[in-house]
């Protein structure tokens, strides 16, 4: 008979340690599983490309005024869309925490991790923090790629730590909004279904058209709609001009409501019965 | 407070809307023995357990496990015990050691401990070959070993195996069997559920026999077997569990899950 010694445990739940091991294993398994981090990365590839080479030498004519068609618009359109693909990047990657949320739930790891005296916040907390990694990678991946076909940003040392920051706070919230729709999903097949609302977002705003050019009711979706404020943030950093307070305000507040109400939802159901 | 039951259940009631899974459940499993919890399909075991191990709330009844109550105290139960359950609590993605790695991060073992105890595990399980490969890439029976392991990682005082050997083939049931053996020898309590009488027979101190939410026997298997004047645990279980209709009315379990 083999008998393993008896290990002391510390009893209670300790919330940062172990988050941090939850956020390890969710590294842990998108290295294991690269499948679908490199799908939220190659989304805004694909689409900065065909933006760029297919729609870019026209669209630029249209959205920057004395500006030529063809390679001059390219470049030019280049430049106005690149904070909103990044917000791709970003919305790409909290999409993928659903998946890995569903994965949890329908699989017996989260019914193991409920009966154990682990913090419960860390349980969701982790995949959101991993989250947020890939979405800076992502973002990293999609802005090199942008210099590389002749975007130039001139933000300074303090902008790109406010771009980072900003770019990790709206990953975050979206992660918690999409760990709750995870979570709601009756299968891990049907887990990415709900989160694909958000892929419109970045859209219907200021991203690739000036709102002035939609009709009223889509203007006025455009103009009020989350992603608007924090596109307008993203682009200010990265162009390096004076953020308007206001538009920054509108871009944090709504951060922080989208990260409470997600966070909210999420508890409450990781805290219901899963029959 | 003081009692010797490591799972003291008084009056367990438990419904989803008009389907009463647990009718007023009584039961009692003393500190450092083996409890089977017997039943057909539908009986409403896996249910039972959720409520014991707090994944599940009660609707009526007090259910204390390890001297805690599981309403007032669910963290100090959480601390006290350790579940296998039906479903493959395994994470695929990772490897084997790196499952029990993770475990013993969640225990708080402290880096060198944890990896003494992960490899201690395997070494007990004979998983160590197949340590550093991705679980996803393991047979069904070394997948039920690890689960048990990554149970046992924090050395719990009581614990729960939910139709532990259900699927598996007869070499590696005996093997769990053995593994049972031993912690009970160590002085763990264990509640396991089962549809098979063979493996109620072989482990268990006392057997409980649920159906149709209600216990409708409890003793020892000789007892049982005596008291309904039967050769096997099989004709005490056919004597005294009425036929389920098909598809099994219990919510909690797999095939009706999702």
């Amino acid at each position: 008979m083999t008998t393993v010694t008896i290990a002391t445990t510390t009893a209670g739940a300790r919330p940062l340690a172990d988050t941090l091991t939850m956020l390890r294993r969710n590294l842990l398994r998108a290295v294991r599983y690269p499948g679908l981090t490199s799908f939220t990365i190659a989304i805004p590839v694909i689409l900065l490309l065909l933006f760029v080479f297919v729609f870019g030498g026209a669209f630029g004519a249209g959205v920057m005024p004395g500006v030529a068609p063809g390679a001059d618009g390219r470049a030019a359109y280049l430049d106005y869309i690149t904070p909103a693909i990044l917000l791709f990047a970003v919305v790409g990657a909290a999409q993928s925490v659903a998946i890995t949320a569903a994965m949890d739930a329908t699989s017996g790891i989260m019914a193991r991790f409920k009966t154990m005296a682990i913090s419960s916040g860390s349980v969701l907390g982790g995949p959101v923090l991993g989250t947020v990694v890939q979405g800076l990678v992502a973002v990293a991946v999609v802005l090199g790629l942008a210099v590389a076909l002749g975007y130039r940003p001139h933000a300074g040392g303090l902008g790109w730590l406010a771009l980072a920051g900003l770019l990790a706070l709206v990953t975050f919230a979206l992660s918690w909004l999409c760990v709750a729709m995870g979570l709601s999903a009756p299968s891990v097949e049907t887990a990415s279904n709900t989160p694909m609302i958000l892929t419109a977002l970045p859209f219907l705003g200021s991203g690739f058209v000036p709102v002035e050019t939609m009709p009223a009711g889509v203007r006025w979706f455009a103009e009020y709609q989350p992603l608007t404020p924090i596109i307008e943030t993203t682009r200010a950093l990265l162009a390096g001009t004076p953020l308007n307070t206001s538009t920054t305000l509108q871009a944090l507040a709504w951060s922080v409501l989208i990260a409470a109400l997600g966070y909210a939802w999420s508890r409450a159901l990781y805290r219901r019965e899963r029959r | 407070m003081t009692s010797n039951l490591a799972v003291d259940v008084r009056g367990l009631r438990k419904s989803y809307g008009d389907l009463t899974v647990l009718d007023g459940v009584d039961l009692a499993v003393e500190a450092g023995t083996v409890t089977a919890l017997l039943g057909p399909n539908g009986a409403g075991k896996t249910t039972a357990v959720g409520v014991l191990s707090t994944l599940l709330k009660a609707d009526a009844g007090t259910v204390r496990v390890a001297g805690h109550d599981v309403v007032a105290q669910p963290e100090a139960v959480r601390a006290s015990i350790g579940v296998t359950g039906q479903m493959s609590a395994v994470d695929d993605l990772l490897t084997g050691v790196e499952n029990l790695r993770l475990m013993a991060s969640l225990h708080h073992l402290g880096r060198h401990d944890g990896r003494e105890r992960a490899d201690a595990l395997l070494a007990q399980f004979g998983l160590t070959d197949a340590a550093r490969k991705p679980v996803s890439t393991w047979s069904g029976g070394m997948r039920r070993k690890l689960d048990l392991a990554m149970t046992l990682v924090g050395a719990p005082a009581v614990v729960f195996l939910d139709e532990p050997t259900t699927g598996l083939d007869p070499r590696s049931r005996r093997t769990l069997w053995d593994e049972v053996r031993a912690l009970v020898a160590a002085g763990t309590t264990i509640l396991l559920t089962t549809q098979y009488l063979e493996e109620a027979d072989q482990l268990a101190d006392r057997v409980a026999v649920l159906d149709g939410g209600r216990i409708v026997a409890e003793g020892t298997p000789a007892e049982l077997k005596s008291t309904h004047d039967a050769g096997s645990l099989d004709d005490v279980f056919l004597r005294l569990t009425e036929p389920t209709p098909e598809p099994s009315a219990d919510p909690t379990t797999k095939e009706v899950a999702r």
